[in-house]
Parts: structure tokens; C-alpha cells; sequence
């Protein structure tokens, strides 16, 4: 279960203090799939960063599965990251000069596996989307859509329980925008919960619940009446 | 995969903008370690030079010069044998080799030859007076120089060189080249000298000096021979350059004022005007090698960093904790010290090998010593240059990381 308590956080840029998040509360049980809307600057990313454990607030708490993520350690909390919450990115941020596979491999190796068993598990990752014959290249050798096959193999790679995506249809067409939600859908059947930031709403009405968000402060959650797909 | 593969793919991707830095190391230890390299060997050379000399400080008559003395050593005026025992028994330090001489000409099969008397090594460890002044403390040729390559002569001509030997008995001759071939002896032979038979115990090699056309034997059947009672005309010292430079000289003058002491000077003197410029050169190149090189480092790693702060953001999204930030970069430094140690190395050595004998004037060889140093002095400054950087990456603040365009 993910939950946030309070949560306040501001930026100084240039001496003036902007408003990130500004009290939020809210609870996201097990399996849930949550889109999170609001205009541009209204403090999507920052939510998503302090739900995964980038970013600590200023005031309040976040808890995942019971544990305050920012009373760990800073180490405490890469280890929980790398064990509990996948991040899907809007521009997938691969690692540029790393093949596929490697870029798949990078959260195994964080985790402690052995490099024979990272190869294999990567592979077989990459197989599950469909880029098994894309092993050895590099990001730039692959499509837009392949690329963001890639980085949802990677986020994958450890099995995490939170799957955290800002924007991840953004760069992408239609179609595979698509597939990559309906992905999406299918992690959080599997259990998985899943919380999607995004300013489409057609893509934000495919999840359960959608929360807006407007200048750092929740307004409502509400359930999208009859649920897409 | 491991933390290794990261930094490796990286940086052979990026390798041009690694290319400056890694120049900037490479040449600056390539630049140390031919100086170095070529300091050493010089250094070599000069001490091989006053080793062949034979001595430093020679002690003569006062009418005597240093010229009369290298030119035939042929001296009429003596000095007492006695003042060898007054410097061995003196508490002065730098004194090695301590060798009395008496030189005579003498006719052999109607040629000019020269007879010098020497006084073996046993002899001076069988005066118990002598014993204990420190004289033979020091391992025999302070300032004898080990050149890899070149085969070291049979011992007792070395020693002769020096003029210093273990052992010769009463009857005894060693016969320079020149002499033995005139006279047709090798060694066993038996010559006479001023109708003394002596045994040849050895002919000495060619050298070119004096000594060839030299005859040595010992001293107290020389100072026979001469009839002049136990007299010398020379003592012949190698002394340590340091002590020499400290004021020895004076020294011995103070306790031998009826003689004249004279140092071969000059060579001393270049060789520590040398020894002293090239280390300061060092010096100033590692000066140098540190500020640029690290600098240069330093300015390349805060670029790398800020480049990659997206990726940075996406490992510590991934799961990275800031140690493992740390050390990638770090890593990265040591990696980039080692390439440029091992390489500085490699190319100092072959500028050094190729430069040494236009520049110093000596053949110039490898020093394996060089490679550690070289590479710890190239890794030590690449990782402390990195250091902040690296910090820098480990204390990103990933939201600014990740902020999409
Ligand atoms: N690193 C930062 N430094 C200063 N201001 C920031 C930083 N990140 C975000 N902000 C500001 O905080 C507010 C919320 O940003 P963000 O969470 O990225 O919004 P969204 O994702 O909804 O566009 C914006 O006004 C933004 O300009
Ligand atoms: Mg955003």
C-alpha cells in the first residue's frame, strides 16, 4: 500500500519559492491504477518522485507497504527503489551508450545478480515485449516504440510491486501508445500498482481512480464512470 | 554486466571528449618519467665517470699538480707513508678506498716504463691501529656504478682501476696491456725489475691510460727498489660527493698541512650542478603534471557529470544508491590514471631511450621502477581531481535529473 501524509514540498528558483505539493494526502491500495492529472507545473512529477523515494518532502510522510520511505536511509531507500518501484519515464531515459540488453541488465546488477543469470533474465525480458531480436542495439538503433519497450522491460527487471510513470504515452503515437497502456492495464491486473501521470485524458480514463492535481493540491478523486477497456 | 561495464562502454563511447584530460596526464607523466629516466642514467654516467677515475681527492707533494699527476703520476718529491695511518686514524667521514701509491720509472727490455708500489687491502686490516676508523665499513667503490649491459671486468683488474686490491704478495706483479705485450709475458710469467724477479699474477685489459704502460706491485718492495725509505707520492681517496661538497677537503688540508690536497673538482661539481637541475626539473614538472593534469581532469569529470546528470538520475531511479554513483565515477578516474600511467610510462621510456643520448649525452635504458611510480603518480592525481565531481554526481539532485523537456 502506498500513502501520503501531508506532504508538502517547495522549490527556490532564484530566491522565490515555488509551490510543488502543497498537503496531499492520499491512500493507493495494493493493485490499484491510479492516473494523476492536472495542468503542466501543477506538481505532477514532484508527486511521483516523493511517491518512489527520489525526492523528500518538506513536511509529512510517505509510507509504502507500511515504512516510512524517507526516515531510511538514503542507501535504505536505493535499495528499497530497486526492490519495490519501477519508474517508466516519458522519454525512457536509456542509457545511451548501453545495447538493450544492457540497459535491462542495469537494475539486475543494482539488485546483486550474478552476470551470467542478469543475461539471461534480460533476455528473456526483452523477449516478453518483444525485442528479442534487438538484443545488442543501442537506443539509438531502435524505433521510438522499441525504445519504450526497452525502458518497460528494464522497469520490469526487478519485479517491483509500484510501477510510477510520468507521462509515458507522451512521446509516442497513438498507437503504440496504446499498446503501451494497455501493458500498463495488464501490470495492474497482475497485482501490481500502478500510477500513471498524464495530462491526456483519454489516457488517464483508462485507469481506476483518476486524482487532479492543480498548483501542488489535490482537488477530488473521483472513479471514472463506466471504465474503459 | 558490473559497475566496470558501465564506466568502460561509457568512456569508449565519449572518447573524444575524453581525449584532452587523458592527453594532458599522459604527456605530463611520459614528461617526468623521461626526465627521470634520463636523470638517472646521467647520473650514472657522471659516477661512472669519476669511477673510472679511480679516485676524487688525490693527496700529493706540495710542489706537485694535478696535471703532472694524470699525465705520467711520476712524481721525484714524496711524502711519508706515515700520513696514511694519520687519515685512517682521523675521525673524518667520506673517506673510502684509502690508497697510498709510490710510482717509479723503470727500464724494461729498453723501454720507459712506470713502477707503482700499492698497498693491498690485507695489509691495511692487518695494522690493528687502522681497524675501527671505518674506513672498509663501506662496501668497496662507493660510487661504483652497476650498468646493466655492460659485463663487468674480472674482478682484480677492477680493482686495480680503483687502485685498491685484496691481495699481493711481496713477489708479486700485475702488468698493464701495453708493458705485458712489449715484454711478451702473461700471467705465471716471471719478470725481473731492477733485478727483482716478480710473478705476474695478472695482465691487466687494455684502458687506454697510463695504467698501461704501468707495472704494480707492492708497495713496500717498491719503496725497496726506490731506496727512498718508507715513502709515498701520492694517496689516492674516493670520497663521497656529499662529504666533498660539505668541505672534506679542508679537512684533510687541516690534518695534513705539509701536503696538498686536491679534489677532481670539476666533475664533482657538474655532477651535482646536474643531479641538482634535474631533479628540480622533476620537480617542476610534477608541479606541473598536477595542476594541469588534475585541473584539466577536474574540468573534464564536472562536464561529465553535468552531461549525465539525466543518466545519473535514471540509475539512482533504478535503484542506485549515491555509493554506487560514487564509485562509477571514481572508477572512471581510475581507469582513466591507470591508462595514462601505463601509457605515460610506455611513451616516456621510448622518448627517454631515443632523447637520452642527443640530450645528456648518455645511453639511456628502461627502468622498470619508473612504471609504479609513474602509475600511482597518474591514478593518485586522476582520482583526487575526480573527487568532487564524483561527489557532485553522488549528491544530484534527481528531480533535476529527470525534469522531462
Ligand atoms: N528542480 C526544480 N527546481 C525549481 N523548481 C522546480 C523544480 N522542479 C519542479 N519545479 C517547479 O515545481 C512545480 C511543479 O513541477 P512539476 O512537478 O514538474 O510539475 P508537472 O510535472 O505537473 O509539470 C513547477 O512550478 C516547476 O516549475
Ligand atoms: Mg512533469
Amino acid at each position: 500500500m502506498l500513502r501520503m501524509e501531508s506532504v508538502t514540498r517547495h522549490y527556490t528558483l532564484r530566491g522565490r519559492k515555488v509551490r510543488a505539493l502543497e498537503n496531499v494526502t492520499l491512500e493507493i491500495p495494493r493493485g490499484d491504477f491510479v492516473s494523476v492529472v492536472g495542468p503542466s507545473g501543477s506538481g505532477k512529477s514532484t508527486l511521483l518522485l516523493t511517491l518512489g523515494g527520489m525526492l523528500s518532502p518538506a513536511a509529512g510522510r510517505v509510507m509504502l507497504d507500511g515504512q516510512s520511505v524517507y526516515e531510511l536511509t538514503s542507501e535504505d531507500r536505493a535499495r528499497l527503489r530497486r526492490s519495490k518501484v519501477g519508474f517508466v519515464f516519458q522519454t525512457f531515459n536509456l542509457v545511451p551508450y548501453l545495447s538493450a540488453l544492457e540497459n535491462v541488465q542495469i537494475p539486475l546488477y543494482l539488485n546483486g545478480m550474478a552476470p551470467a543469470e542478469q543475461t539471461r533474465r534480460a533476455a528473456s525480458l526483452l523477449e516478453q515485449v518483444g525485442l528479442g531480436d534487438r538484443l545488442d542495439h543501442k537506443p539509438s538503433e531502435l524505433s521510438v516504440g522499441q525504445q519504450q519497450r526497452v525502458a518497460l522491460a528494464r522497469m520490469l527487471a526487478n519485479d517491483p510491486a509500484v510501477i510510477l510513470a510520468d507521462e509515458p504515452t507522451g512521446n509516442l503515437d497513438p498507437e503504440t501508445g496504446e499498446t503501451v497502456l494497455g501493458f500498463l492495464e495488464q501490470l495492474s491486473r497482475e497485482g501490481r500498482t500502478v500510477v500513471m501521470v498524464t495530462h491526456d485524458m483519454r489516457a488517464a480514463r483508462r485507469a481506476r481512480r483518476i486524482l487532479k492535481l492543480v498548483d501542488g493540491t489535490l482537488s477530488n478523486g473521483r472513479h471514472p464512470s463506466p471504465r474503459a477497456g | 554486466m558490473r559497475l566496470g561495464t558501465i564506466v568502460w562502454r561509457e568512456m569508449f563511447e565519449r572518447r573524444n571528449q575524453l581525449f584532452t584530460s587523458f592527453l594532458a596526464i599522459l604527456l605530463g607523466i611520459s614528461v617526468i618519467v623521461s626526465v627521470k629516466n634520463i636523470t638517472v642514467y646521467s647520473e650514472k654516467a657522471v659516477a661512472r665517470e669519476l669511477d673510472a677515475l679511480g679516485a676524487n681527492i688525490l693527496i700529493l707533494p706540495k710542489s706537485a699538480s694535478l696535471q703532472d699527476y694524470y699525465g705520467s703520476d711520476v712524481q721525484e718529491d714524496v711524502f711519508p707513508e706515515e700520513y696514511v695511518a694519520r687519515l685512517a686514524g682521523s675521525d673524518l667521514e667520506g673517506l673510502d678506498n684509502l690508497s697510498p701509491k709510490l710510482s717509479m720509472p723503470v727500464e724494461l727490455a729498453g723501454r720507459r716504463f712506470t713502477l707503482t708500489g700499492i698497498l693491498p687491502r690485507n695489509e691495511f686490516q692487518a695494522k690493528a691501529s687502522w681497524q675501527g676508523a671505518g674506513i672498509f665499513t663501506r662496501p668497496l667503490g662507493c660510487g661504483a656504478v652497476d650498468i646493466p649491459g655492460a659485463v663487468a671486468p674480472p674482478a682484480q683488474e677492477t680493482l686495480v682501476r680503483r687502485r685498491v686490491i685484496d691481495r699481493l704478495g711481496e713477489a708479486d706483479a700485475l702488468v698493464g696491456a701495453d708493458v705485458a705485450g712489449h715484454l711478451g709475458v702473461t700471467a705465471s710469467d716471471t719478470i725481473r725489475i731492477l733485478g727483482k724477479p716478480f710473478t705476474v699474477t695478472a695482465v691487466l685489459p687494455q684502458t687506454g691510460t697510463v695504467d698501461d704502460s704501468r707495472v704494480f706491485a707492492h708497495l713496500h718492495e717498491v719503496q725497496r727498489l726506490a731506496g727512498k725509505g718508507p715513502v709515498i707520492n701520492a694517496i689516492e681517496i674516493v670520497g663521497c660527493c656529499d662529504q666533498i661538497s660539505r668541505g672534506l677537503v679542508q679537512k684533510i688540508n687541516l690534518l695534513l698541512p705539509e701536503a696538498k690536497v686536491v679534489t677532481v673538482a670539476q666533475i664533482v661539481d657538474t655532477q651535482i650542478r646536474t643531479n641538482r637541475m634535474m631533479s628540480r626539473l622533476s620537480l617542476l614538472f610534477l608541479g606541473i603534471i598536477i595542476l594541469v593534469g588534475g585541473a584539466s581532469i577536474a574540468n573534464y569529470m564536472y562536464a561529465n557529470v553535468f552531461e549525465r546528470r539525466r543518466e545519473i538520475g535514471t540509475l539512482m531511479a533504478l535503484g542506485a544508491g549515491s555509493s554506487v554513483v560514487l564509485r562509477m565515477f571514481l572508477l572512471k578516474a581510475l581507469l582513466l590514471g591507470l591508462g595514462g600511467g601505463i601509457m605515460g610510462y610506455a611513451l616516456g621510456t621510448v622518448l627517454a631511450v631515443i632523447l637520452g643520448p642527443r640530450i645528456a649525452g648518455v645511453p639511456v635504458l628502461p627502468i622498470l621502477w619508473l612504471a609504479p611510480a609513474a602509475i600511482g603518480i597518474a591514478t593518485v592525481i586522476a582520482v583526487l581531481a575526480s573527487y568532487f565531481p564524483a561527489r557532485r554526481a553522488a549528491r544530484l539532485d534527481p528531480t533535476l535529473a529527470l525534469q522531462e523537456i
